[in-house]
């Protein structure tokens, strides 16, 4: 437990936009802060990345600020989900009275993103892996899926179900980006161009603009506020890796020491959870995540997502907002798990509301398996 | 193909394939063999025993991938990579020479020589 709450949450434009980042994170810092009744002059903390090399103090200056708190920690898409750590932390020892944490990205209408990904010449990667051509970061969580399916005898069919339920989760979100695609089936899956086996196109989230915004503040200013106050519960995390060969077992990732963290810390088990939104960069990364996080025992996820549980009515609520595969995939997607789970819990999710639910896990997945950061948040 | 140089701690592992020998850096201190090549030991944090010893260039396939649309534009496709555990123990990135892999394959190194007289090693069945 701790003394912080969400108060404001809010998106960016999404999709295809024409706009500049800046005016993205513009848009959701202030959208997150009319959402919470704040303006920019109650903020004396903020938190983001993938603005610039000073992504924090780049988006303050712009924003007319000069923070008492900034955090810049880049750790990929984990990011929002440390930052609220990190931001309840500045809050409790009376560092900061309230907090934005921001991202947003242009990636679609700038074209930015690279099969390859983005290789630094100095790092050992640049030396060691890069000249073999691997696709980053989709070659490593498709020898990670491969890997488990070797491991567990698990086939395409059955993972193509975290795909599968994210269309039908996006069809009930307007705001989505397949909200108009109709279902995916898993034959639509398994017939969609391979691009690393054993993962195809429809296996890989969206490229898309879009981005979102939390606000974070005292408990006590929070219940002077509009929304119920959102509190943060517990917070953990883990860094494991950021090349392909340092890690020993690739079905077990570090959400398994994030999520004990974050769980523990709260109060709370799996069967607590009402509502659960992890990163879905890929239905892999999804799957893995669940099952690291405890929600069902090593080498069962792929049987025990089957039969409609992690669909719109099923008894595990996941990525209800139709998740990166097909809402809004940004690139560090973190913030909107955040935004997903603040909504729900305070009951605005429209046609995709769970019922009563209390207690939200967000759960954010960086880099290649890199980085992992799990947040229990709840109401009442 | 791009292979940037090497820096302090990785020249000794690149001098040594120019003469397609495959080594690995090696603590003296307390036996840790690691791979890339680093400024302490991982194991024990000694800075001052590392150095490359002739390894085996034989291992197993931990897991692989095919990737069919190359990052690299103009570049074939497919072709498979996979990470293999050597028999020292580390694992390493490679493109695997040829089709059908399987997890648990054993392969052995080879070389692919670069235009600055370095081999970049690639491992065959």
């Amino acid at each position: 437990m701790t003394g912080v709450a969400i108060v404001g949450a809010a998106e960016c434009d999404l999709g295809s936009t024409g706009k500049s980042t800046l005016t993205l994170q513009t848009q959701a810092v202030t959208r997150a802060l009319a959402d919470a009744g704040l303006t920019l002059a109650d903020v004396d903390g903020l938190a983001t990345t993938g603005v610039s090399r000073f992504s924090t103090t780049q988006l303050a200056e712009y924003l007319g600020q000069q923070p008492r708190w900034v955090d810049s920690t880049f750790v990929g898409g984990s990011a929002a989900e440390m930052m609220v750590a990190r931001a309840t932390q500045a809050i409790d020892a009376g560092q900061a009275s309230t907090v934005v944490i921001s991202f947003a990205s242009n990636q679609r209408s700038a074209r930015s993103r690279s099969l390859g990904g983005i290789v630094e010449e100095h790092t050992p990667e640049a030396q060691f892996e890069a000249p073999y051509g691997p696709l980053y970061p989709l070659s490593y969580y498709a020898m990670a899926a491969q890997q488990y399916f070797h491991r567990y005898g698990g086939t395409r069919e059955k993972l193509a179900e975290i795909a599968v339920a994210a269309r039908e989760w996006a069809l009930l979100n307007p705001a989505a980006f397949r909200y108009d695609a109709g279902p995916l089936t898993v034959d639509d899956v398994l017939a969609a161009p391979m691009v690393s086996s054993p993962l195809t196109v429809a296996d890989c989230c969206l490229v898309t603009d879009g981005g979102g915004a939390v606000v974070l503040t005292t408990l006590d200013r929070a219940r002077d506020l509009r929304h119920p106050p959102v509190r943060v519960l517990g917070y953990g995390e883990r860094s494991t890796n950021t090349s392909m060969t340092a890690v020993e077992d690739l079905t077990v990732t570090g959400a398994r020491e994030s999520g004990r963290e974050a769980f523990a810390r709260a109060g709370i088990t799996p069967a607590d959870v009402d509502v659960l939104e992890v990163y879905d960069s890929f239905t892999i990364t999804a799957a893995l995540s669940i099952e690291a996080l405890g929600f069902c025992g090593p080498g069962e996820v792929l049987d025990f997502i089957q039969d409609g549980r992690i669909r719109p009515g099923g008894e595990l609520a996941l990525d209800t907002s139709g998740g990166g595969l097909s809402y809004c995939h940004p690139g560090q997607y973190g913030v909107l798990l955040l935004v997903e789970a603040v909504r729900q819990l305070r009951g605005e999710a429209g046609a995709r509301q769970v019922p009563d639910a209390r207690v939200a896990v967000a759960h954010g997945t960086g880099g290649i398996l890199s980085t992992h950061a799990t947040v229990v948040l709840g109401v009442r | 193909m791009h292979v940037p140089p090497p820096d302090d701690v990785t020249a000794g592992w690149w001098d040594a394939t120019r003469e397609h020998r495959y080594t690995l850096q090696t603590c003296g201190s307390c036996g840790h063999v690691q791979h890339p090549p680093r400024a302490l030991c991982t194991a024990c944090s000694s800075m001052v025993d590392l150095g490359f010893v002739e390894a085996s260039g034989h291992g197993v396939v931990d897991t692989f991938t095919v990737v069919h649309r190359s990052p690299v534009p103009g570049a074939a496709a497919p072709y498979t990579i996979a990470r293999i555990r050597l028999t020292e123990g580390p694992f390493v990135l490679s493109t695997l020479e040829g089709q059908d892999w399987r997890i648990g394959d054993p392969v052995r190194v080879g070389w692919l020589d670069l235009d600055d007289g370095r081999a970049l090693p690639v491992f065959h069945r």
